[in-house]
């Protein structure tokens, strides 16, 4: 007979799980988030500290976002199985977006909507961020058991709207720099590679009967 | 909201004088506090003497600690601490600038030569960089017009080139790899731009002579153009009857054109001109964006260098 769940309340199970790795993990992974609103808040950041918040904050969205698809070709090339943390990460990462997204907003902005709106129209930075953004709400709202289950086949080909959200995010970072620093072509290689390595793991020459039996 | 041009405080419109110049005093007392405590560069113990002038604004200055380490001067590295780090190993004395070209005067001059015997002015200038911040700083240094004065443009002199120092030994920015730029940095003015009264060669800043960050030990000020155009450690100037190409427009000419006077209708390319944030204003994380104006608010003074012409097809 399985053991019973320790209890803990419905709000904890449902943004921190119940796995003490994934706990750890939405926790250590909210502290940039945390530090960095403290050192704003108390004028820690510079010259610029708006700045450099949005774009810590942006730029952790990519981290995450990159380390949850690093997790699949990870496991492929033969290292650790981590499928246990992916979906962290991923939440991890639409938790960043959505901090970047509202720091933008309320902060940068001061909630200008018709700016705002101006700026998503107009400027295709903006756009392009603003469209990783929007495809990682869908992804977050369908990261959970129920949702996994009511989707069956469905949920892994909605899921793989997670490569064209860090295709988008990296080239949002790339468009928003005056040259060509090596830090945005890093983190844009990284998302290449690790598309690249899923579109030849998919076409991996292999042998014809085993070819059909992992398509399936 | 109306930014108060610099005809607006004429002496003879002060009412009262002696509290408008204590006032300055007291700041710049303040300022000098400030020194002391966060940096300790070499000039501390010569100040600068400059006269005040009309040309400064009222508005308030941006913190000497804002200046001195939020700084865009890629041959120290592209963020925008580099500079405040990197840029102590710069040797700035002896420094020799070439003036060449259609000048009667040519030679390689040695700074203090070409400045000496120009009265130092303070210039409390706004700064407007492209990338949508702006700083309040005041410069000490030398009009441009009464250097290009002495070494003696000839007529057909149209264009004025800067180029910035290549010392890849003391610039951790112009070597390795991967670099921002092709070396060296270039700008260029129309010399009417170049001789007109705004127009400094700052040898300092906040009383004391420039921070290597900052652009020393002599740098161009154009405070109605982005701050880029102001370029730093200037080591060559040219008088050309050719515009001048220019690092950023040669980079990308549809983001930057050789004017780059500040425009806040003339949107750049990715993103809007229209407004910016001061940098050191209001508290830490929440500062309000203010409405950018036409010529950085100097257009009373240098609109008409470009009468009839088309500020958006001439960026």
């Amino acid at each position: 007979m399985l053991a019973p769940l320790r209890q803990r309340s419905p709000l904890s199970r449902l943004l921190l799980g119940v796995d003490p790795a994934r706990r750890a993990l939405y926790i250590l992974g909210m502290a940039p988030a945390v530090l960095y609103f403290y050192w704003g808040l108390t004028d820690q950041l510079g010259a610029d500290p708006q700045n450099v918040l949005e774009r810590a904050l942006g730029l952790w969205a990519l981290r995450f976002l990159i380390a949850s698809l690093a997790i699949t070709p990870l496991r492929q090339l033969g290292g650790p199985s981590l499928i246990r943390f992916r979906r962290a990460l991923g939440l991890l990462a639409f938790y960043y977006a959505a901090l970047h997204l509202t720091v933008y907003m309320l902060i940068d902005k001061g909630l200008d909507v018709p700016s705002i709106i101006a700026d998503i129209a107009k400027r295709p930075y903006i756009t392009i961020g603003m469209l990783a953004f929007v495809v990682l709400v869908p992804l977050a709202a369908t990261s959970n058991t129920p949702m996994i289950r009511r989707l069956g086949a469905r949920w892994r080909k909605l899921h793989r709207l997670a490569y064209l959200a860090a295709a988008a995010a990296a080239l949002h970072f790339i468009m928003l720099v005056k040259v060509w620093p090596l830090e945005p072509l890093i983190y844009a290689t990284l998302v290449a590679a690790l598309l690249l390595f899923r579109l030849a793991y998919a076409f991996r020459p292999r042998a014809p009967r085993a070819s059909r039996a992992s398509r399936a | 909201m109306l930014i108060r041009s610099a005809s607006d405080i004429r002496p003879s419109e002060i009412t009262d004088r002696s509290v408008y110049l204590r006032r300055r005093e007291f700041m710049f007392g303040a300022a000098a506090l400030g020194a002391t405590a966060a940096l300790p560069w070499d000039a501390l113990a010569a100040p600068l003497a400059a006269t005040k002038s009309p040309f400064s604004t009222d508005e308030p200055v941006t913190p000497l600690k804002d200046v001195t380490s939020y700084n865009n001067f890629y041959e120290f590295g592209t963020d925008k601490d580099d500079p405040a780090a990197n840029a102590h190993t710069l040797t700035t004395k002896p420094w020799k600038i070439k003036v060449d070209g259609l000048v009667d005067k040519p030679a390689d001059y040695d700074l203090d030569d070409l400045i000496k015997d120009i009265a130092l002015e303070e210039r409390i200038y706004r700064m407007r960089c492209v990338e949508g911040w702006s700083m309040v700083i005041p410069w000490v240094g030398v009009p441009l017009a009464s250097v290009l004065s002495r070494v003696a443009p000839q007529g057909s002199a149209k264009y004025v080139a800067f180029e910035t120092i290549v010392r890849p030994s003391e610039m951790p920015g112009q070597k390795g790899f991967f670099q921002p730029l092709p070396w060296p940095y270039v700008e260029g003015l129309r010399l009417d731009e170049a001789m007109h009264p705004l127009t400094i060669l700052a040898v300092g800043l906040y009383g004391e002579k420039l921070p290597n960050q900052n652009g020393a030990p002599v740098r161009l000020v154009v405070p109605w153009k982005y701050g880029f155009k102001s370029i730093k450690s200037v080591v060559r100037i040219s008088l050309t009857d050719k515009q001048p190409v220019t690092s950023w427009s040669r980079e990308n000419p549809r983001e930057y054109g050789f004017y780059s006077n500040v425009n806040p209708a003339v949107d750049h390319p990715r993103w809007s001109q229209a407004t910016e944030r001061r940098i050191g204003e209001g508290s830490g994380l929440f500062v309000k964006r203010r409405p950018t104006l036409l010529f950085n608010g100097y257009a009373e003074q240098v609109a008409s260098l470009y009468t009839g012409m088309d500020l958006k097809a001439n960026y």
